[in-house]
């Protein structure tokens, strides 16, 4: 296994611990595998799916930050979109929403186009985030210390980066089967 | 010459309400003003600004996207695969640099080809104009509301203040 010593979770699982702490709070999900994986995991009208757009999962969650300071707004985003939007971290970092958990899923590769090494496996993107300004940043492998870091980040004032350390295995999912007009409807609504 | 604040204020009593962007010498003054009222969030690259005016948008916003029209080949994609294929309307401010081949080097292609490039994307664009400001303020929130997607008003030198007179 590529990233780092030991045994590592896959995303899909990782990403179903964190769905189970989350309720009604707006999440955007980058596109790709990732918003495949929460789609078949826990379809709620408050997942903003990406299907395209690489890059900009964390600046479409802060402007819905800034523009609901009351409600506390998850991203879900992966490395190779990190890096592809690191200014974004910088945005943040100045801004400094309390209301915003960034979870990046790490699995040092471009996943939904074959695995390509991204270059996350030599820069950490936690710390990237901690010097750009975020407020609370830890880096993840094991499951309980996903949830216990996860569940300390919603009770704090962020911004706050979640990195978590994921294996490459990928589930076997379908594509998200909603009309994108239709996604952006329903999370309004539901975020309203 | 349009005043900054007149151009300002006019957006928001369109319903503008959520403003960001990156930096242009034609829309300094503009971007003062925006500073002075605080209604100015600043983004570090085109793409973000229309992704947070998304997000915004998503919010119940009115967002409008302030940038020089070299940013719209960095904004390109997210125009594309999030406005436009998830009907999320936007208005973009765009200041014109390369206007009739006077300007500086770097600005003269895009100068010449973003009318086209915007007919291609099917991104609704009008020049700015003193004379007809009122009218095309009306028509960029009529578009707005009617067509859900991105819509473009075009700003060439000299038609709103900016800093330096």
């Amino acid at each position: 296994m590529r990233p780092e010593q030991g045994t590592m979770q896959s995303r899909a699982m990782a990403m179903a611990a964190l769905l189970e702490l989350l309720t009604d709070q707006p999440v955007i999900i980058c596109n790709g595998f990732p918003s495949r994986e929460a789609y078949k995991i826990a379809d709620r009208p408050t997942h903003f799916y990406m299907i395209g757009s690489m890059g900009v999962a964390s600046a479409i969650g802060l402007g819905v930050a800034l523009a609901k300071p009351n409600k506390q707004v998850v991203i879900f985003d992966g490395d190779g979109n990190v890096l592809m939007g690191m200014g974004t971290l910088a945005t943040v970092g100045a801004l400094k929403p309390k209301n915003f958990i960034h979870v990046v899923f790490d699995n040092e590769v471009y996943g939904s186009t074959g695995n390509q090494p991204t270059i996350s496996n030599v820069v950490p993107l936690e710390k990237v985030a901690k010097a750009a300004g975020y407020v609370n940043v830890e880096r993840v492998r094991e499951r309980e210390d996903l949830v216990y870091e996860f569940k300390d980040m919603l009770k704090k004032d962020g911004p706050s980066m979640l990195l978590v350390k994921v294996n490459e295995m990928v589930e076997d999912v379908g594509r998200v089967m909603l009309d994108p007009p239709d996604i952006t409807k329903r999370f309004m609504k539901a975020i309203e | 010459m349009i005043e900054s604040d007149a151009f300002v204020q006019a957006l928001q009593d369109i319903g503008v309400d959520f403003f960001t962007g990156v930096p242009d010498s034609i829309l300094g003054g503009i971007i003062a003003e925006l500073m002075e009222r605080r209604l100015y969030t600043p983004a570090v690259r085109e793409d973000e600004a229309v992704a947070m005016a998304a997000g915004a948008y998503m919010s119940g916003k009115v967002p409008a996207v302030l940038m020089q029209n070299s940013g719209l080949g960095t904004s390109l994609n997210a125009l594309i695969s999030l406005n436009v294929i998830y009907r999320q309307p936007c208005i973009l401010i765009v200041s014109w640099r390369g206007y009739q081949g006077k300007d500086a080097p770097e600005h003269l292609v895009m100068g010449e080809v973003m009318p086209q490039l915007l007919d291609t994307m099917k991104i609704p664009h009008r020049t700015l104009s003193e004379k007809a400001a009122i009218d095309d303020l009306k028509w960029l929130a009529e578009t707005f509301m009617k067509q859900r997607i991105p819509v473009a008003l075009l700003i060439t030198k000299g038609v709103v203040r900016g800093l330096h007179p």
